[in-house]
Parts: C-alpha cells; structure tokens; sequence
C-alpha cells in the first residue's frame, strides 16, 4: 500500500546503490526533481533504464552516478546530442558507461513483458538493422505455429520505477493524464516505485472509466512534488521549457560548466524549487 | 515567383509526397515541418501520428520534440506507447513513414546510432529510437535530409534502419511485404530507388541546381534516371505557410522558459 512520504524519505527508503533505476516519462511528465533527490543523496552504481534518456539521464550520467544504460533514443530531443552521456561514452568521463541498445518498439514490448510477469517480449522487430550484432540480449523466437522468426528481448524489471504524475488522492490513488507513455508499465514491472504528484487532493475524480489510473496497492510511496516535473511538463499544469531544453546544450557541453551549474541547481537546491520554476514557465506563456 | 532558400525546396517538396489518404508516422525535425505543411496546404485531413502515442493531431506550431503537449492538445486522442508500437505500427496501420537521419547510403539504410565502431565510436549519435520498425513496419518510406559527403556516403558505419539492404530483393529475401524507402526528398533533388537495383538515383531536380553540385555533394558517384524532370518552384501559398509555421515555432519555443536558469 503506498505511502505518502517527502520526496527525500521516499528516495531514502526506495533507491540504493547498484539499483536498476527507471525513471520514465516520453518526453510528458518526467521525474526532474526525483532524479536531482537521487543526485543530493549520492546514490551510485546505478543502472539506468529509460526509452528516452534525456536531460535528466544526462546529468545523472554526468555526475557519475550511473554505471551503466539500458536506451533506445538518447538525445536532447529537437536539440541535438546529449554531451554528458557522449563525454561518457566516448571520453569514460567521469566514469565509463556500459550501454544495452534497443528500438522503441524492444523496450516498450520488454516493459509490457515486465508488467504482464513474463520473462521476454517478442516483436517483429530489428529487420536488417545493425543492433542485434552488437547487443546480446537480442535473440530470436520461432513461432511454434507458423515458423516466423520474431525478435526477442529480455523483460525490464527495475529494483525501482520512478514517475511523476498529476495528482493522487490520501490513500496515494494515482492519476496520468496526456501522452502516458510505458509509464503504468514500468511501475507495474518494478519491484518498487516512487510517484511524484502535482497535488494530492481528498478525491481522484478520474475524468473518464478509463483514465489511467495506477492503485495505491501497486504503488509503494507517493511525494508531493509540485512542479516536480520542471523543464518537461504536466498537463493541465504548465508547459514544457523547450527554452531551456535549448540552453542545456550551452551548459552540458563543457564539463566545468555542467559541474557549476548541478552544484547550483541540483546539490544546493531543494525539490521546493521546482514549484517556483514551474510557475514562471506557466507566467511566460499566459 | 518569390526567392527560396535550398531548405526551404526541400520542406515543400517533401510535403508534396503526402496526400490526404495517408495515415503518416512522423519523425522530428525536418519530417514534421514538411507533414504539417503537407497538412496545412493541399492535405487538410492526413492523419499525423508521432511515437509519443498523439494520433491524428494538428499542431499550430511545429513541435521540438515528438512528445510536446501541443500535439496531445490538438490530437484525436493519445495512447500509450507499448499500443502505438504494437498495435498502431506492427499491426500494419501505418501507410507511410516520414524519417530523417544522420547518414545514409546508396540503398537508402539509414544510420543515426555511431560513427565509427559501435564499442569506441568518435561520435555517439542519439541511437535508433523508433526508426527500424518504422522502417520496416510503415507501408513504405519516405526520407528527407539535406545532400552532403557526410551525410550520403558510401558506406554505413552502422544500419541502424534497413532500407533496401544490399539492394535487390532484400527485402522480400527477409520476408518483408512492405515497400521501403520509395523517395528521398534533398535540399537539391529527389532520388528514387530504381527499379531493380534498388539503388537511389535522381528523378528530380530542383529549379537552379546543377547536376555537378549534385555529384558533388554525394559520398557516392550519383546516378541520374533516364528521364529527370525539374521539381516545381514553390509556390506563394506553400512558402507563405511554411514561413508562418516555422515564425509561430520560434516565437513559442523562445517564449517558453523561465528568467532564471533551472532544474
């Protein structure tokens, strides 16, 4: 049963060092300021997992808190590279990273797998393409009843899920709302799970029978975060700072200044900010 | 006839390919310009589906990444993203696929994972994302980006989507029944796989390009089909729709960040 929790109990109690971490969000709703909380707390050796590992990938990569990736797009989306994660793979700075490649398609199916408590998901996947040369956890299935060969990955199941959503309810009910992404997934596949909220309110009043809805009996702890998902965004909250996806590329390219700039905005904040950031990305566009 | 610049060619002929019949998997960046001019002209109802899960949306302005809120707000409705890949794309809903990428080659496979080897690349590129079940997935293929020796070369570093393979039947050999890339839309020209080869070659030309810059500006020695026609000049109204989209896109992605720097 999830309980609800400060963002740095719920951190405390649910991340440790060697996790396999995922903190998902397709582009909608990613967990910043649970990430920056895994960074003030020095976890390491973490395994990170996430189809889109952006910003918030590359500053837990950049500050050597991640031993390795499991990925299908990493970039800084409309942007261009992310510089930490690229200093890591092409420089080992600040530390080498180990990388496991899929296709979207591969890591959705392996987290629906996870979900669903098989051990492999299997598509039509990878035809004629490169990556199952160089990643072994790519097989292959013969279907036992019409000798298709189909594509085979192995099922993601994080030690933690971690996912940022737009409220909860008191017993830490959780709604999603907008693009959803694998994020019902990943929870569902994860041993434990942290979901930051906008706000928790006395009732969820999901707006349809069929809202996305994740039960406080699946959910292990809930934190009031608002603004929690600052420079992406919230629906129905505040919108996504492309301004600042742009200007990360200014401040991840050199290391002095991406290290300047987490000890500013990272080690010395706390998740309170994020509210304040958020409100003035809503102030610019109204 | 107004002055256009070479990028701009590209976005409008690339927007002529799509009709109002396709159900259109869109990729970011120069794919998503062209298929919402294509939208926002001569093809008021495709369907624009991005991999965030946004089906049927149309955004005012061009998105940054295939997940901005603009095109869950302007969608006919959204899903998660296991059902866009498994039932949306596998299933075989998709007509066309819109891709874009770093490098490509003669057999228009598509590289956007490493250059140089995969294990200690000189640069790591962003990886495949969505692209190889698009590739293989969509009813056929369209690809845009702009001619140049880096980006067309003549030999991959890595495939990170098949298009044609080694050309010929590679495709029916790998038991693939759709088609494949069938245009791909340059800043200086269209290229077509030819016939049996499957090798691109040039079945256009932009107005005021010379053959010269195209060989030029290719990896490979070029080849040109038998009968190369001019590609129309732009018109006022496809120009006129591409600078407004593209002016609304700067004034929003500029206008939306906060004073200080955060997060």
């Amino acid at each position: 049963m999830a309980r609800i929790l400060s963002l740095a109990e719920a951190v405390a109690e649910n991340v440790r060092d060697g996790d396999t971490v995922a903190m998902e969000g397709f582009t909608h709703l990613i967990p910043y300021a649970a990430g920056h909380e895994v960074i003030r707390q020095g976890r390491k050796d973490l395994f990170l997992v996430r189809m889109t590992p952006d910003i918030l990938y590359d500053q837990l990569i950049g500050v050597g808190a991640a031993r390795g990736m499991k990925f299908s797009w990493g970039g800084n989306p409309g942007v261009g590279s992310l510089h930490r994660f690229r200093d890591a793979v092409e420089n080992q700075w600040p530390r080498p990273l180990e990388i496991e490649e899929h296709s979207h398609a591969a890591m959705a199916n392996a987290y629906e797998a996870g979900a669903a408590n098989l051990p492999f998901a299997m598509l039509r996947g990878y035809i004629g393409a490169d990556l199952p040369k160089v990643n072994p956890n790519i097989k292959s299935v013969t279907c036992p009843f019409t000798q298709e060969v189909l594509a085979a990955v192995p099922a993601i199941r994080p030690d933690v899920t971690i996912i940022h959503a737009q409220r909860a309810d008191r017993k830490g009910n959780v709604l999603l709302e907008g693009i959803v992404g694998v994020q019902k997934e990943a929870v569902l596949a994860a041993r434990r799970s942290i979901v930051t909220v906008e706000e928790i309110v006395d009732e969820l009043s999901p707006p349809s029978p069929n809202s996305v809805v994740l039960p406080a009996w699946a959910v292990t702890a809930v934190a009031h975060v608002p603004g929690g998902a600052f420079p992406s965004y919230a629906h129905g909250y505040y919108p996504r700072s492309n301004a600042f996806y742009l200007r990360w590329d200014e401040i991840a390219r050199d290391r002095e200044s991406f290290t300047a700039w987490i000890k500013e905005n990272v080690l010395d904040a706390r998740p309170e900010d994020f509210a304040r950031y958020a409100a003035q990305t809503s102030a610019k566009v109204a | 006839m107004t002055d256009f610049t070479p990028t701009e060619m590209m976005t409008i002929a690339a927007a002529r390919e799509l009709s109002n019949d396709d159900v259109c998997f869109v990729g970011i960046g120069a794919p998503s310009a062209a298929c919402n001019v294509a939208r926002l002209t001569h093809a008021p109802d495709i369907t624009l589906i991005y991999e965030s899960g946004t089906v049927g949306t149309k955004p005012d302005v061009l998105p940054l990444s295939i997940g901005d809120g603009e095109l869950c707000d302007t969608a006919l409705f959204t899903v998660s993203v296991p059902e866009m890949f498994r039932y949306w794309l596998q299933g075989g809903r998709i007509t066309t696929g819109f891709l874009g990428g770093a490098q490509i080659d003669r057999f228009a496979n598509l590289n956007t994972t490493v250059v140089g080897p995969y294990d200690q690349p000189k640069v790591r590129l962003p990886g495949g994302g969505g692209a190889p079940e698009i590739a293989s997935n969509c009813g056929r293929i369209f690809i845009t980006m702009a001619l140049s020796k880096r980006g067309f070369v003549e030999k991959l570093p890595f495939v990170t989507s098949m298009g044609h393979g080694e050309g010929g039947n590679t495709r029916e050999r790998l038991g693939l029944k759709t088609k494949g890339p069938t245009r791909v839309i340059t800043d200086l020209c269209i290229l077509e796989p030819a016939p049996e080869t499957k090798e691109l070659t040039v079945v256009s030309i932009h107005p005021g390009v010379g053959r010269e810059q195209i060989v030029e500006s290719c990896g490979w020695p070029i080849k040109f089909a038998e009968t190369v026609i001019e590609t129309p000049a732009p018109t006022e109204t496809e120009l006129s729709v591409l600078r407004d989209i593209n002016a609304r896109t700067r004034k929003a992605h500029e206008g939306t960040g906060p004073g200080k720097e955060a997060a």
